[in-house]
């Protein structure tokens, strides 16, 4: 009987390939553009990524998220520093700023000040140049993106100029960062430094970066840390998850590409619905002669139901494929950087899609079992 | 030893109820004897089809006793009867109902691959049989390639191919044109009638009655008369 549903399947080809290329749509819109929401919402945290030294980030008890922030005192980073089973802790400025190029090109960049003595922030994966350098005044570490920015087409070196708020700052490394929200450059420089650079009032620390003493849980110390401060103590994991929530509650973002996945299910499931269920109409006939012959509902329930899931398989195998051809061929772009299918997307995309070809098949699957066998000897 | 294929012994059947209720079998009395060629004839719209269809189990009597081999077939469960039909019944179609994406080979092995035979040998077994019905150089076409009265007989493969004691047709010439259908009723007769088995045949063709060893005359739903025919001897 696999033999005769795979015959009747594959028979009809024109329909065999709307089908399996229905499925192979809606697969590939919806693992693709699920893809790309991830890993634009993904990258809305990517400067709490970027710093792997710190697991406890310490800011202002009504700070939302990573972009906006009320600055916190000297006397805050004191006073958390005198929480017991705290290791050590220390400032970060986190602002922006605007940079300018020897031949005139400006932008908008992402400035990080970091702990003078220990530059604890700094991302690990240096490209070029050596950031103990940034020890020297007026110097700044630059990351590859913001780097081709400024300078496209040119090789990576170290001690180019550039000219940040009346400053002008020598780079003395190329850093990889994890691509911004707004990719923007990111600058990284001394704490001391980043408040001189934007040269605004003496208070700049965005966040208090700090870790625990061995021992002590992180949960247990951002517990210590709010009661003692009364400030919001979280780790990087938990600010990082509410920086994306926050871009999906507060942006059309979320709607939008809810939108293409919800239009790429429908569609999905009505081509190969309306195709699948033709399909089984064509073949009323058939299917009613050998109902009379004795094959049992159960066992044409199972040819339908394996026809259905052929289709389903091939057309999620192309459809996955073509997302995955997407994500590799674009790998090497720096801009779509972060971008890619993670296989929880592959898992619920497959999942989605069996639910397609089981909801298009049903309503064939009820045609059949209705169907009286009678009919076969009605003209 | 049961001699009797069918026993219908006041057999109603009627569609619809109340206002509606249309009654197409009306006490039916007929016995199909094994080893034998019946013909149920009659008028369009007597009942003819309907009463097929109640013997072959596809659809339940109103009322009435019937025995199909010796078995009530209408009290089955309906997969006790769906497993009756598979074993004991073959069928053939006025329109011939082959699947278009078989082979006439595999279309006629269709019985078996429903008794779970490996497809192989299945096939096997179809090509001997369409072998046997002149259809040897064609086990590999596909019902579109094949003409009325080749698809004919590639549906009398199907209904032989799991031996079965019962054999049903409806109408199985009034597809093909006179010359075609004198051929395959002879075929029919000569391949399918056997000691064990019986062939029910509906018809209103009367060019083809006289391969009949006893014809059922029917009229508006009661079985008026039976007459012994020579059966082409
Ligand atoms: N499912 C049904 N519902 C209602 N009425 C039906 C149904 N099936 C058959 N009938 C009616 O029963 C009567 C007998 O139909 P049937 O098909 O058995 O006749 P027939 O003798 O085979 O005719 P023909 O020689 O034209 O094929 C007809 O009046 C038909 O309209
Ligand atoms: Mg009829």
């Amino acid at each position: 009987m696999r033999f005769i549903a795979w015959q009747m399947l594959t028979g009809d080809k024109a329909k065999y390939l709307g089908l399996i290329f229905a499925i192979a749509f809606s697969t590939f819109l919806m693992s693709h553009q699920v893809s790309i929401f991830c890993g634009l919402m993904n990258r809305t945290a990517a400067q709490i990524d970027d710093i792997v030294d710190a697991k406890i980030w310490v800011m202002d008890a009504k700070t939302q998220y990573l972009d906006e922030v009320k600055a916190l005192t000297d006397q805050d980073l004191f006073r958390i520093r005198g929480v017991e089973g705290v290791e050590w802790a220390v400032p970060l400025f986190k602002g922006t700023s605007r940079a300018k190029a020897p031949d005139g090109r400006f932008r908008g960049i992402i400035l990080m000040g970091l702990d003078d003595a220990s530059l604890i922030g700094m991302p690990r994966r240096i490209i070029k140049g050596n950031i103990d350098a940034l020890q020297e005044p007026e110097t700044i570490a630059i990351d590859q993106v913001g780097y081709k920015f400024f300078f496209p087409n040119e090789p990576v070196t170290i001690h180019r100029t550039l000219d940040l708020n009346d400053h002008t700052v020598r780079i003395v490394a190329v850093v990889d960062s994890n691509a911004p929200f707004v990719n923007l450059p990111v600058f990284y420089t001394r704490y001391s430094q980043a408040i001189s650079f934007v040269g605004r009032e003496r208070n700049q620390m965005s966040f208090v970066l700090a870790k625990a003493k061995q021992g002590i849980a992180d949960a247990e110390l951002n517990r210590r840390i709010t009661a003692a401060t009364g400030l919001k103590s979280l780790t990087a994991n938990e600010l990082g998850w509410e920086t994306i929530w926050y871009y999906i509650k507060n942006t059309g973002i979320p709607i939008n590409f809810g939108i293409t996945v919800v239009i790429a299910l429908i569609v999905g499931t009505v081509v190969a619905g309306q195709t699948f269920y033709l399909f089984t109409i064509e073949n009323l006939k058939q299917f009613g002669a050998l109902k009379a012959i004795g094959v049992s509902d159960l066992r044409i329930v199972g040819m339908i139901l394996m026809q259905a899931l052929i289709v389903g398989a091939i057309g999620y195998g192309i459809g996955i494929s073509m997302t995955a051809a997407f994500f590799e061929a674009f790998q090497s772009n720096l801009d779509l950087r972060g971008f890619r299918m993670l296989p929880e997307i592959m898992q619920g995309t497959a999942a989605v899609v069996f639910f397609i070809v089981i909801l298009a098949s049903a309503f064939s699957v009820r045609k059949v079992i209705v169907l009286e066998p009678a009919v076969v000897f009605r003209g | 030893m049961n001699t009797q294929a069918v026993v219908c012994n006041q057999v109603l059947k009627s569609f619809g109820a109340g206002e509606d209720e249309v009654k197409v079998l009306r006490g039916v009395d007929l016995t199909v004897p094994l080893g034998e060629m019946t013909f149920l004839v009659g008028p369009s719209g007597c009942g003819k089809t309907t009463l097929l269809s109640v013997i072959a189990g596809l659809l339940n009597p109103t009322g009435g006793d019937l025995h199909v081999l010796g078995t009530a077939l209408h009290q089955l469960k309906s997969s006790k009867a769906v497993e009756f039909r598979r074993e004991n019944l073959g069928f053939v179609f006025q329109q011939f109902n082959l699947l278009p994406a078989l082979t006439a080979a595999e279309n006629a092995a269709v019985p078996l691959l429903a008794a779970n035979w490996p497809l192989k040998k299945a096939v096997e077994k179809a090509k001997t049989l369409l072998d046997e019905l002149g259809l040897g150089s064609r086990v590999n076409a596909r019902p579109n390639q094949l003409s009325g009265g080749q698809q004919q007989r590639v549906a009398f493969a199907r209904a032989l191919i799991h031996d079965p004691k019962l054999i049903v047709c409806d109408e199985p010439t009034s597809a093909l044109d006179e010359h075609t259908g004198h051929y395959v009723m002879e075929l029919l007769r000569k391949i399918a009638v056997r000691p064990e088995r019986a062939v029910l045949v509906v018809t209103h063709d009367n060019r083809i009655y006289n391969f009949a060893d006893r014809i059922a005359h029917m009229n508006d739903g009661l079985v008026t008369h039976v007459e012994q025919n020579g059966g082409m001897n």
